[in-house]
């Protein structure tokens, strides 16, 4: 959804480092279902891609990924309770209009839940603002004006919301040029990604 | 299914011949009854492979056939049903694979079903034919496929009443099938949807000319049940906006005629359908489907759990809805998806965005076919040697 559509996006190693071998997955906006085949290929994972778009969910028959056309909006349905071990929406979230009720639903249908989402707070993008306009960068690749991501936010923002929703974070890792950073990752990521139980 | 156009030879299968398949050994039926001797009229398309496991298995919905792609010599303008479908360099490739096209039982195309002969009597069985249901077909296809040396299926595929034998199939012989293409199609009828199909029996059944369902002995024929069964049908195919795009509130000459004429194009259409209908298609027959659609139920065997009943499922499975279809809404196809996910079945699902109804499946779409033949790109792919 951030036009992120390559072949390997520096979120993947990271969601793929973060959860099991062989486990059930669903990838919700799962695009052309690279990351799904990645993790196929690395983790050995079964699940599906849920998916919107008509191309994309051609691009997912074509690849050999297991793909639900439907829209996110509308909830999961579709998927019964705890039916999956991660439910992983990566750089979608900030795209959603519906932010809590998508991280709910990814709580009931899986086990655990796993976002991504640029970081609103990395210090480019500040400096961006400071300078009197949007943030325009490789992960925030749209103008004001024709952006899907209507929900933008911080690390400090994403935990604040767990916080205040009882959701329990217990993975964290914050990229800037796919390197892991450590200290004032607020400030000094750029990629966020995070795994969360109920 | 309005096919005028020419037919296009160069992605046709070309000419095409029925077959015949006679079967001696009894068949026991859902309803009680036994058919003791059977034949089943087929088309194939395309050249069964060295290891045989290129075969797919097109199965019909209400007013079809056997004849689902190509042309017969001795009738150049009736093409196959499905044959913007199948073909050479089509979504279904026959130059890929070998594709069979059979006449369920209780048919008027050849198959025995009510206009055949019945051995005991010497007369045609009429109203006698027994209620056959879409898992006795799926066995008397299965029977077929033995016969034509076939033990799975690349995939076995159908719209409508053609998908709930692809659904069934994927139940009744999990292992005879690597996939099961499901398409325009629901769990179960609806309320709605049996009542359309009891005003279209009521129709035949209250015909004089119905005699009780033994008309041709009487030499009659209940034309008027069908034609007003087969606009009963044609209303449900349509989704409104399509019908107000071809018809909208047309007149035919122009200005009303305050009378009970053809007045309005809807109802030329509509009349035409039916007339043409009624010439080639049998009441008892047309009764027969009607009932099987409405008995398809795979769930009413497990408490209603549609899950429980899809649990023996290995194949793959495609299924495709239209956003317009209104006989058997996008909803009725994700009951579907979610008994197969339940399953954690290898299951694809797509939600075709198109104008025209439930009709759809039998259309021109590029979405569609795209996504059909990328699926068969797929299937292809598995089953290369």
């Amino acid at each position: 959804m951030t036009g992120l559509n390559g072949s390997q996006r520096p979120d993947f190693a990271a969601i793929a480092q973060s959860i099991k071998r062989g486990a059930h997955i669903l990838d919700l906006g799962c695009g052309d279902g690279t990351l799904l085949k990645y993790l196929q290929q690395t983790r050995s994972v079964t699940g599906y891609g849920v998916e919107i778009d008509d191309g994309n969910v051609l691009a997912c028959v074509n690849s050999g990924v297991y793909v639900i056309q439907s829209d996110l909006e509308r909830g999961l349905a579709e998927f019964a309770d705890h039916s999956f071990d991660y439910v992983v929406l990566s750089q979608t979230l900030q795209a959603m209009r519906n932010t809590e009720r998508i991280v709910r639903e990814m709580l009931r249908v899986g086990r655990a839940g796993i976002v991504t989402f640029p970081n609103f707070g990395y210090w480019k993008n500040r400096l961006q603002i400071l300078r009197g306009h949007m943030p325009v960068s490789e992960n925030l690749p749209f103008e004001w004006f024709d952006t899907p991501n209507i929900h933008l936010c911080t690390v400090a923002d994403f935990e604040k919301f767990c916080g205040e929703r009882g959701i329990r974070i217990v993975g964290r890792t914050v990229l800037t040029d796919g390197r892991t950073v450590n200290v004032l990752p607020n400030l000094l990521g750029e990629l966020a990604v995070y795994q969360f139980g109920g | 299914m309005a096919n005028g156009k020419t037919h296009d030879l160069t992605k046709s299968v070309g000419i095409v011949k029925p077959q015949t398949a006679r079967f001696t050994a009894p068949l026991p039926l859902r309803g009680g009854a036994m058919l003791h001797d059977y034949e089943l009229v087929y088309e194939t398309y395309g050249t069964l492979n060295a290891d045989r496991s290129n075969a797919v298995l097109v199965c019909h919905a209400l007013n079809a056939s056997h004849h689902v792609a190509g042309i017969h010599a001795d009738d150049p303008d009736h093409t196959g049903w499905w044959d913007n479908m199948i073909g050479p360099g089509k979504p279904l490739d026959t130059s890929r694979f070998f594709v069979i096209g059979v006449n369920n039982l209780g048919g008027c195309h050849g198959t025995t079903g009510p206009l055949s002969i019945n051995p005991d009597t010497g007369r045609p069985g009429g109203g006698d034919f027994p209620v056959v249901t879409v898992e006795d077909w799926v066995d008397a296809q299965a029977r077929l496929a033995d016969q034509l040396g076939i033990t799975q299926f690349a995939a076995v595929m159908g719209g409508s009443l053609g998908a709930m034998q692809a659904l069934a199939w994927a139940i009744r012989y999990p292992q005879r099938l690597r996939h099961s293409i499901v398409i325009a199609c629901a769990p179960n009828l609806s309320a709605q949807n049996i009542a359309f199909n009891e005003v279209a029996r009521q129709a035949i059944l209250t015909d004089p000319d119905f005699h009780d369902g033994n008309y041709q002995v009487q030499h009659a024929v209940p034309k008027r049940g069908l034609r007003v069964a087969r606009m009963v049908g044609h209303i449900t195919y349509l989704s409104d906006d399509e019908m107000a795009n071809k018809f909208g509130r047309q007149l035919k000459h122009g200005k009303p005629g305050y009378s009970f004429d053809t007045e309005f194009e809807i109802e030329s259409y509509l009349r035409h359908q039916g007339n043409k209908f009624a010439d080639y298609f049998d009441a008892n027959t047309y009764l027969r489907i009607t009932k099987a659609l409405d008995y398809f139920d795979p769930a009413l065997e497990h408490g209603g759990s549609l899950s429980q009943a899809l649990q023996p499922v290995a194949a793959g499975v495609l299924v495709i809805s239209f956003t317009t279809d209104w006989r058997f809404l996008p909803e009725r196809s994700r009951e579907i998806v979610r008994a197969l996910l339940d399953n954690r079945a290898r299951v694809t699902y797509a939600e075709i965005d198109a104008p025209h109804g439930h009709d759809a499946f039998l259309l021109d779409d590029v979405r569609y076919h795209r996504l059909v033949a990328a699926y068969f790109e797929r299937v292809h792919r598995e089953i290369a040697p």
